[in-house]
Parts: structure tokens; sequence; C-alpha cells
């Protein structure tokens, strides 16, 4: 004999009212939505962050006291305020036992009248072909190669500086305002980095050319994989005139102040939840209602209270299931436009992808979402089974 | 064979009393009645009479005031009242109830909604014969259809299909042509007589048509809550 269960009739009984069923599954999924994406963030933006800081290089950078360490903000202060250290600093730093490897910079800015409607800065990153290469070795090239020695005239153009200068490799690029016409040498794969938007060229001759021989404006450390970078923090500021960014601490920095944003994006995916459970509370009693005289028969017909529990809780289940299997379906799709989405809240985003969901992630937000609807159903399903056979048969609904 | 001189149902004294505010209403008055096995029973009498609350008290639906009954000589209420668990196992083996409503499940097809008892216990398949059932009522071609693709006489017999899919030794007939045309009550009185007589089952109908009432082989007259014929 072909037999019906519980459960089927559960699912069927969601059939019914197929819009108010589809309605909860969308509020259901856009909540899980929410929620698989903040975790998604949660995880993402401090892998991102990591990377970039990793990708950097080196784990300390010195400049001279005052001086811009980013391009983005040179570029801010309309590529004025550097600060320059003497080249002596590479031999005071390198000897301290806990580093590893240096490599000197120097940071220069012109005004370039051709660029864009009214002219914008331009920056070149003076680099050591000795030394920055083995720090960055991640980086790969496209085109092309480093310079062939530290005075020459060429360019290593990031990626997307190369497109936005449209050259390749064998193409000449003037640095304006110097008359100086460099050779790109080299154009890197993208690294999605800010080194991507970086024009890197031979540091003697930038020292040279700009009239800053024998000045630095970083030095970029690696430390010994067994040495204490917060007390080599503390011994590089005894040098004079310079300041020291740990990359740590950056990181820590950034992350305190993106805890604020992710402490609200919190609330709004509890608020959210909070009102898909009553989104279902309100789907299930509504059904449960409409159904008191059926639930009545069932009773008659031999239902014990724990079946016509069940009955309802597997409704709930059924629901959150799908409202949770969308939520996560769209957290997967939608990650890329999630992604853009917080780059335009946050104040500061690293380069990597910002939301990772992945299927561990995907399987505790459904897990989260089936939780909730078990709460949720519990009264509902509760109303339902100790409601009396005869009573619910007489009624005319609720 | 039935054996008539088993009982099946005895209730003695049963009284049933509602409160509405600080007005009483006695729907069932002292009432005595011994059931046979296979007897067919017809409740009559004006609106408001008590049948209906007599009969839910028989099928252990509701709760008496007093007095006790007894079913297949377990006491169900009296003495000693049973558990609502315990109420609902003696329900699931003895009872099988019709409604003048039908209270199908609309989203089930029909050999769904006479199956469904099976989803809240099992009973063996050699106990239980759905097809044979339903080709007794005349359903056999409609299996896959849903209530709402049905006529009222057609709803009314799968509810009675659901009703006697669990082999049970009392159908309760509440009205069961209340909502149906004089040619689709005839047919469904035929039903519930032709189970009492083939099949040997105990039928309490309870009914305002006299010609459905005249089918059973006896019958009980009620005014007041109280038993006057």
């Amino acid at each position: 004999m072909k037999k019906i269960s519980v459960y089927q009739i559960a699912y069927k009984n969601l059939l019914r009212k197929r819009t108010r069923s589809l309605l909860t599954i969308v509020g259901i999924g856009l909540s899980a939505w929410v929620l698989a994406s903040l975790l998604g963030f949660n995880r993402g933006y401090e892998s991102a962050l990591k990377k970039d800081i990793d990708n950097m290089g080196f784990q300390v950078l010195v400049t001279a006291k005052g001086c811009p360490y980013e391009a983005a903000t040179l570029m801010l202060k309309g590529g004025t305020g550097l600060r320059y250290m003497s080249e002596g600093v590479v031999e005071d730093i390198l000897k301290h036992p806990e580093v590893e490897k240096v490599t000197p910079m120097l940071m220069q800015a012109v005004f370039d009248p051709e660029r864009g409607d009214s002219g914008a800065i331009s920056a070149y990153l003076g680099v050591d072909p000795a030394t920055f290469p083995q720090m960055k070795a991640f980086l790969k090239f496209k085109q092309g190669g480093w310079f062939s020695d530290s005075e020459a005239r060429q360019a290593v153009l990031g990626y997307e500086a190369a497109e936005l200068e449209q050259r390749e490799v064998g193409d000449m690029l003037l640095i304006p305002d110097k008359n100086i016409e460099l050779t790109v040498v080299g154009i890197l794969a993208r690294s999605g980095t800010q080194d991507d938007g970086t024009i890197f060229v031979p540091i003697r001759m930038l020292q040279k050319e700009f009239g800053e021989t024998g000045k630095l404006t970083a030095v970029g450390i690696k430390v010994d994989r067994r040495g204490d970078i917060a007390a080599l923090e503390n011994k590089l500021y005894d040098l004079p005139d310079v300041q020291v960014v740990s990359l740590a601490q950056v990181k820590n920095t950034i992350m305190s102040l993106v805890a604020t944003a992710k402490v609200m994006v919190l609330s709004i995916a509890v608020i959210a939840i909070l009102i898909a459970m009553v989104g279902v509370v309100n789907t299930i009693l509504m059904s449960v209602f409409e159904r008191v005289q059926e639930i009545g028969i069932m009773k008659s017909m031999g239902a014990m209270p724990g079946d016509i529990f069940r009955m309802i809780w597997t409704e709930t289940v059924i629901l959150c299931l799908l409202g949770g299997t969308l939520g996560v379906l769209l957290a997967f799709g939608l990650a890329k436009v999630t992604d853009l989405f917080v780059r335009r809240l946050l104040p500061y985003t690293p380069t990597g992808s910002l939301v990772i969901v992945g299927l561990g992630l995907g399987l505790t937000t459904l897990a989260i979402v089936i939780v909730i609807g078990l709460v949720s159903g519990v009264y509902p399903a509760w109303r339902a089974a100790r409601m009396r056979p005869l009573e619910s048969i007489r009624s005319e609904g609720e | 064979m039935t054996n008539q001189t088993e009982t099946v149902l005895r209730a003695v004294d049963l009284r049933k009393v509602y409160r509405r505010g600080s007005e009483e209403i006695v729907a069932v008055d002292d009432v005595s009645l011994r059931v046979a096995r296979g007897e067919f029973i017809s409740f009559i009498g004006p609106s408001g009479s008590g049948k209906t609350t007599l009969i839910n008290l028989l099928g252990c639906l509701d709760n008496a005031t007093s007095g006790s009954l007894e079913v297949g000589g377990e006491q169900i209420f009296g003495s000693r009242s049973l558990s609502e668990k315990a109420l609902t196992r003696i329900r699931r083996r003895v009872f099988g109830y019709i409604f003048q409503r039908f209270y199908l499940v609309p989203t089930l097809t029909l050999y769904e909604n006479i199956v469904m008892p099976f989803a809240f216990y099992r009973k063996s398949d050699a106990d239980v014969d759905p097809m044979a059932i339903i080709r007794f009522l005349g359903l056999e071609n409609r299996l896959r259809h849903r209530p709402g693709e049905l006529s009222g006489g057609e709803m009314q017999r799968v509810a009675i299909a659901r009703a006697l899919v669990n082999k049970p030794e009392i159908l309760l007939a509440d009205e069961p042509t209340g909502n149906l045309d004089s040619a689709r009550s005839q047919e469904i009185g035929g039903i519930l007589k032709s189970l009492n007589e083939k099949e040997g089952m105990t039928v309490l109908l309870v009914t305002h048509n006299p010609a459905i009432a005249a089918l059973a082989g006896r019958a009980v007259t009620l005014s007041d809550g109280r038993i006057v014929g």
C-alpha cells in the first residue's frame, strides 16, 4: 500500500497559499543573503588585508618623520610633503640582527598637465633592482623584466599604470616637467595590490635626475622569521628623525576601524533575521488558524499532539531550508556586487576579494537559518498540537 | 456474521452541561444507552435536541460532565477518565468519523486524503486494503483528482473512505447528507446501509432526513437532551 507521510502533508500544505509561502521564502532568503555576505565579509576583509600587507614584501617600513608613505596619501597632498632620510640609515638598520633584508626607496611626484582635463600628479617610485625584486618575488611580468642597472633611464609599469599610460615594452615614457625620457622595459602582470598602479624606476637615476642624490623617502625591512618585530620597531625609534610603520600595526588599526562597520552590519543582519523570524511565525500561525478544522479532523482520525507538532514544525523547516538555500545562492552569485557595495561604504578597502563565500560558510548560514526556523516554528506548532479535536472541528477559524 | 448481543458501547446517565456566562445549558441530560455490535442506530430529533453532542460523547470526541461511558468494555470516563493519548488510541482503533462537511485537504489527491490516517500511525499492509474500500465506494477512477475537482457526493464518499480505511468497529456519521441533494443523500444512505448489512459495521447516524433515518434498524429520538423514544 502506498502511504503518505507527515512530511509530505506538510510540504503540500505549503502549496496551498503559494504566494504567501513564496514571499516568506524570499524574506528568509534575503535575510540569509545578508547573513552569509556578512560572514563572508568578516572572513574576506581580514584575509584581503593580510594578503595586501604580505604582498608588500616587507613587514616594517621606515620613513622620514612626517613623510607620507603611500602613493595615495602623496596624491592627496598634491605631490608635496615629501621628507627625506639619508642613505646612511640603511647601514644603521642592517646592524640589527632581526633584519633579514632591506630595500631603499625614493618616491617622487610631478605635476603632469597632459593628464586628465586639468592635469594630475604622476608619482614615481625609485627602487633598487638588486634588492627590491627579491622582496617582491611574487610580482610576475606580463612583458619584459626589471631594469638592467640602478642608473638606467628605464621604467617598469604596474598592470594598471601600463593601461592608463597605454604603454608596452619598448615604448618611451616621458617624466613631465623634467623632460626625461624613459624606456619601458617591463610591464607587471596584475597582482591585485597597489603595485598595479605604480611606475617603478631605478633609484639611482631618480635620485640623480630629481637632484636628491643620497636621499631616500622609505626603507622597506623584511624581518627574520625568528625576529621579534615589536622589539625591532622599538630599536628603530632610536634612529634620528624617522618614523617606523609596522604593517602589522597598520593592519590592526584598519581592522579596529572596520570593526565599527562590522558591528553596524551585524546589527542590520540581526534585525533582518528577527524580521524574517516574525514573518515565519506569522505565516505558519496564519496557516494553522486557517486549518483549525482540518487539524481537528486529523486528531479525530488518530493524530497525536506530537504528530501535529511535527507536521507544523516541518512546514517551518521547509520554508527556512528553501529560504536559506536561496539566500546562500544569492550570496554566492552576488558576492561581486556585495563586494562593490562594501567598497563604496568603507573608507579603506584592501585590493583582494572582500566577500568570500565558500561552501563551509554556505552550510553554516543554512544551519543558522534552520535553527532559527526550528525556534520560530515552536509556538505555531505548539498552538496546533494542543488543539482539542472537537473544539477544532466546531471552530469556524480564529 | 455479527453478534448483536455483544455490547460495543454502553453509556450510563450521561450528562453534558455547557456554560454560557452565568447560564447553564444542558445539552445531554441523563442519557443511558447500550449499542450492540452490528447495530445501525439513527439519532433523530429537532435542532438543539442534543443529537450531535451525544454522538460526540459516544465517539470519545468530548468529555461528559457526569455519567460513564464504556467502549468495548473499557471505561472512557466515569469513575476514572482516560488521558488524551489513550483517547487518541481508542479513536484510532474503534471509531471512524464522518461529518456534514467533508474536511478534505485540498492539496492532497483523493487517494492521499483517504490514506492520511496512516501518516499518524502504522498498521500492517495485511490489515489495511484501501483499494477495496475505494472500489466499494466507486472512487477507483478518481484517485489522482484533488477535492476541488469532485462533486459534493464524491467528496462525501472520499470522507467515508477515509473514515473506513482503518477498519473501525464503529462508524459515527453526523449529518453526512446535510450538504447533499436528495439523490446524493440516498446514495450515501445506501452506502451506510450496505456497510452495516454486508460488513457488519456498527453505524451511529445523526440525521434530520427521515428517509435516511428510516434505513437504520433502530431510531433514537431526542428532545431537550433526553431520549424520548
